[in-house]
């Protein structure tokens, strides 16, 4: 398996997913620049990292969807590659289009980092598989904007399609139907709020992460 | 403006804070008057902020010196060495008066300033932690000030990616007018690549980069070295504003710019911007430095040489590059999109020489500067102290549930959680233990490695007030027991301590016996200092804080796999209380928040059974025998078994005792205390007893209440917890 973590100037958790593809998979991660306009070439997994990309001074994650390596991802997740945004990630999925939706202001105007009680909705894609039939697992989340929000239609169509994969069972910021995580139309980019990167040893309070890169792996 | 209402350089020398006295030492040193960008610099180097003048001497008391100390205090940070080739670079520094002006940007900027104390040594910064005072909750100001100074916090360490692990918050009246925000950082270096701001020699360039200098924060160090008064608000404009992005990258591009080898020295610009940082450099390296101010990236058109010299905009730093190493250096602050400039060189004058707009604005000897700076030895008078309570002056509690609730729900002891949800503690993905859980200490591990660090911040300043001597030495103490408490080896100390006036003899008398104390417990337990800052001047209108002397303690876990926390109690456990008990209630929060009195003299630390006690706890820990420690503090035991059975939702009953005395046991706050979770307690009991420890069972786990044996009170854990975790967010609603 051979993965990727873009470096976005003010990401902060890129060291952090580094580190937890290579522990629970044992894949070759290369650290790509923002500025980059090419990616490694036979990637299985593209991975936008949390953090606070050019400050987040704008939109959270609008500057950053609009940089150069940017392009290249879209080219990639066109051709049925696999793109994880985390926290900040999701946030430049959904400005970049490649995720349907916006993460607004959470419900409680606050930052909030804290652990979170997660749903499995769905286990039948490339980032869920390992999770089989266990729906019931731990994360933590941390941002100030994680309230995602999206019209009821697309709501209905993320529900009906079965692009809802994570929900919280007990809400921290407001998002709409519990939603955590959701996959494109084909599946291959995941966007969640929860830290997977932050979730994949026990002495870190959960591994349950670890099963997320694992499915990848298990995939490639 | 003609030359006759000018004021003259001995008046403006009073308007930037020195005194009389002082101007006349400038004008004898120099032989001549300075003028008026020279005052400025004079003012700022020897502000009490920069120059230490009031406590310079009684800091030499402190112990500097251990076998894993590689860098003691005099540095941006202490150093110490924790094994493998690998050192811990720390310190803890106020930001209290800004913080009070405008909470947001004030606490922020304290952040942002510890943290560039700890990477401008070479250092990753890897935990934050801060030790927090505020106002009564009553006050009108103190809601406004929290909630500013959490989001500033927040806003500024989640944004740059480091966790905030762990932390302590007080409130009191004696903080109303002046509250206090203490800023520790924790940051990894590789022990033989600590970088110094000493410059090694004349001719290198001295290079600027960061941020931009704007007019903000300009005489910042003299501001926070003064006293409050009503018109304080109108301080605004001398305080500072963050970018933590700016920061990010900052510190991206210092560690990659020493990585490149390029660096012969750095120094952040933090209190007193650059001239403190130029002038540290030089002088440290006895050198001298000449700097062209038209060189120095400006945010804002048309400023004076004294605007940019006082500036204390933030995210900027100081280095002085190898030679022919300029282009590594542009290279660099190009990739990160930093401002940079050579804005001078190094030079052998032994002089600061500034020029602007083609004139020498500035022609200063260094020595004046720096080892030459006044020093006081300012009066004192032996501060008064609580006479110790008998028995007969504490009676018990009306009704021992409502005054158990009572004490888990006041302000002090209540849950943070309200305050450290806001903040990021798991970024990194090496936090083992936070203020979420459960842990005497804040643990990050020691990346790619077995080890771990554990953080702690401690002060109890009630004890301070009653007895500074005692106080001083419980600070410490207390900070030794938390590490030791999780397992740690305790290894090195950084202090803040935050006074009122030291003009005021009594002040300095609690300044003197609080050092007094802490070096005394600091060498019973070999836990040096390594770093520290002195925050004085905490008054308003006359009236002081109560002596704040906080402490950051680091200690190291040599395989987390062993290591404690105070979660995961068991039905059926037994609890033993590690060390001696005789019912201290003098300044205790029984008699704070049960008996509203604030008397009597604190717990005596005995230092010989301290470190008999937490020796004989830690070698449990490191054998895998205990994993559920809780050290007892504030509330005494019942506050610790309150907060183990909330952590495991696991009831406790505590043992019967005399009935006279139930409370004493109850609520006594006497120190060197643990209680430890087991299933073989007379084993465990042995074995304290042979190691010269004094050992008890004190209670059992089980049920779903925490309840008193002889019938005193049964609290249903729920109605506990509501108590707890309420009062925060109700009062913050």
């Amino acid at each position: 398996m051979k993965a990727a973590v873009i470096v976005f100037p003010g990401s902060n958790c890129d060291r952090d997913c580094k580190t937890a593809i290579e522990r629970t998979t044992g894949a070759e991660v290369s650290m790509v620049w923002h500025g980059d306009t090419s990616l490694p070439d036979g990637l299985d997994l593209i991975v936008l990292p949390g953090g606070f990309s050019y400050g987040d001074y704008l939109r959270c994650g609008a500057m950053a969807a609009q940089s150069p390596v940017m392009r290249a991802i879209k080219a990639e997740a066109g051709r049925g590659t696999g793109v994880l945004g985390v926290c900040n990630g999701f946030q430049i999925l959904c400005e970049a289009g490649l995720l349907p939706g916006a993460l607004l202001r959470n419900a409680g105007l606050k930052y909030v980092c804290t652990a979170v009680a997660l749903d499995v909705v769905n286990s039948q894609t490339r980032f869920t598989a390992a999770y089989r039939d266990r729906r019931d697992v731990s994360m933590t989340v941390g941002n100030g904007e994680g309230n995602y929000f999206a019209d009821e239609t697309t709501l209905d169509r993320l529900e009906g399609e079965g692009q809802v994969v994570f929900r919280y069972r007990d809400n921290p910021n407001g998002s709409a139907r519990d939603i955590a995580g959701i996959v494109n139309d084909r599946g291959n980019v995941l966007g969640m709020m929860p830290h997977p990167d932050r979730a994949f040893e026990e002495e870190l309070g959960s591994s349950d992460g670890a099963l997320l890169f694992q499915s990848v792996l298990a995939s490639a | 403006m003609t030359d006759d209402s000018a004021p003259s350089m001995a008046e403006l020398a009073l308007e930037y804070g020195l005194k009389a006295d002082e101007y006349d030492l400038i004008v004898k040193r120099l032989n001549r008057e300075p003028n008026a960008l020279e005052l400025g610099v004079f003012s700022v180097m020897w502000s009490e902020h920069c120059s230490y003048k009031s406590s310079r001497k009684h800091l030499a008391k402190f112990p500097t010196k251990g076998p894993r100390v590689i860098q003691g205090p005099g540095e941006n940070a202490g150093v110490v060495d924790i094994g493998d080739g690998q050192a811990c670079v720390f310190k803890m520094e106020s930001h209290n008066h800004p913080s009070f002006i405008e909470p947001y940007q004030g606490a922020a900027t304290g952040v942002g300033g510890i943290m560039r104390d700890v990477f401008t040594m070479g250092a990753r910064p890897i935990a934050l932690l801060n030790a927090l005072r505020f106002g009564d909750p009553s006050h009108p100001k103190t809601k406004r000030l929290v909630a500013g100074v959490v989001a500033g916090i927040g806003g500024y360490g989640n944004c740059v990616g480091v966790p905030t692990v762990a932390g302590e918050t007080n409130f009191h009246s004696g903080y109303d007018g002046n509250i206090l925000v203490n800023a520790m950082c924790v940051g990894l270096a590789d022990a033989d690549k600590i970088f110094y701001s000493a410059a090694p020699s004349a001719g290198l360039s001295v290079v600027y980069f960061g941020s931009k200098t704007g007019r903000d924060g300009i005489h910042g160090a003299t501001m926070a070295s003064a006293a409050f008064d009503d018109d304080s608000d109108e301080k605004r404009p001398t305080v500072q504003v963050g970018d933590p992005f700016a920061e990010k990258l900052l510190i991206e591009a210092t560690l990659e710019l020493m990585a490149s080898g390029a660096v012969a020295a750095i120094q952040d610009m933090g209190a007193a911007g650059l001239t403190s940082s130029s002038v540290e450099m030089a002088g440290k390296g006895a050198v001298g430095v000449e700097l062209d101010l038209d060189a120095v990236p400006q945010r804002e058109e048309g400023m004076t040489a004294y605007e940019m010299m006082l500036s204390e905009s933030q995210e900027r730093m100081l280095a002085v590059l190898k030679p022919g190493r300029e282009a590594d250096g542009q290279r660099i602050f190009e990739k990160w999109g930093l401002d940079a400039a050579v804005i001078g060189q190094t030079t052998d004058t032994g002089r600061i020489v500034l020029r602007h707009k083609g004139q020498i604005v500035c022609d200063l000897p260094l020595a004046p500067l720096t080892e030459d700076a006044p020093l006081y030895e300012r009066p004192w008078t032996q501060p008064p102290v609580a006479p110790k309570l008998t028995p007969a002056e504490v009676p018990p509690p009306a009704d021992y549930g409502q005054a158990v609730l009572r004490l888990m729900s006041c302000p002090d002891m209540a849950s943070k959680r309200w305050l450290w949800e806001q903040y990021d503690r798991h970024v990194m993905a090496d936090t083992l233990a936070e203020s979420g859980t459960a842990s005497d200490a804040g643990i990050v591990r020691v990346h790619g490695s077995k080890k771990a660090l554990a953080l702690t911040s401690d002060c109890t300043p009630r004890y301070v007030q009653a007895d500074p001597y005692e106080g001083g030495k419980q600070a410490v103490a207390e900070a030794w027991r938390n590490l030791t408490a999780v397992g740690a080896d305790p290894i090195a100390i950084t202090d803040n301590l935050n006074f009122g006036n030291p003009e005021r003899p009594e002040i300095m008398g609690q300044i003197v016996r609080a050092i007094d104390g802490m070096a005394e417990a600091c060498r019973a337990l070999d836990f040096p200092v390594v770093g520290g800052n002195v925050s004085l001047y905490n008054e308003t209108n006359g009236a002081g804080i109560p002596p704040t002397p906080a402490v950051g303690g680091v200690g190291l876990i040599p395989d987390y796999a062993r290591r404690a926390s105070f979660k995961g109690l068991k039905a059926g456990d037994a609890l033993v209380l590690i060390g001696e008990t005789h019912g201290e209630m003098g300044s205790s929060l029984y008699l704070r928040e049960i008996l509203g009195r604030e008397e009597g003299a604190p717990p005596p630390v005995d230092l010989v059974l301290e470190r008999r006690a937490g020796d004989f706890v830690r070698g449990l820990i490191r054998a895998g025998e205990a994993t559920v420690v809780h050290d007892l503090s504030d509330g005494g035991l019942v506050a610790a078994a309150a907060e183990m059975a909330l952590a495991a939702d696991v009831g406790v009953v505590l043992n019967a005792t005399s009935h006279e005395h139930a409370h004493f046991y109850l609520f006594g706050e006497d120190q060197g205390r643990y209680l430890i979770a087991t299933t073989e307690p007379e084993a465990l009991i042995a074995r304290a007893h042979a190691a010269g420890v004094h050992a008890s069972v004190a209670g059992q786990a089980g049920g779903d209440a925490l309840a008193s044996a002889q019938g005193l009170f049964s609290l249903p854990l729920p109605a506990l917890r509501e108590a707890h975790e309420g009062w925060m967010p109700a009062y913050m609603a």
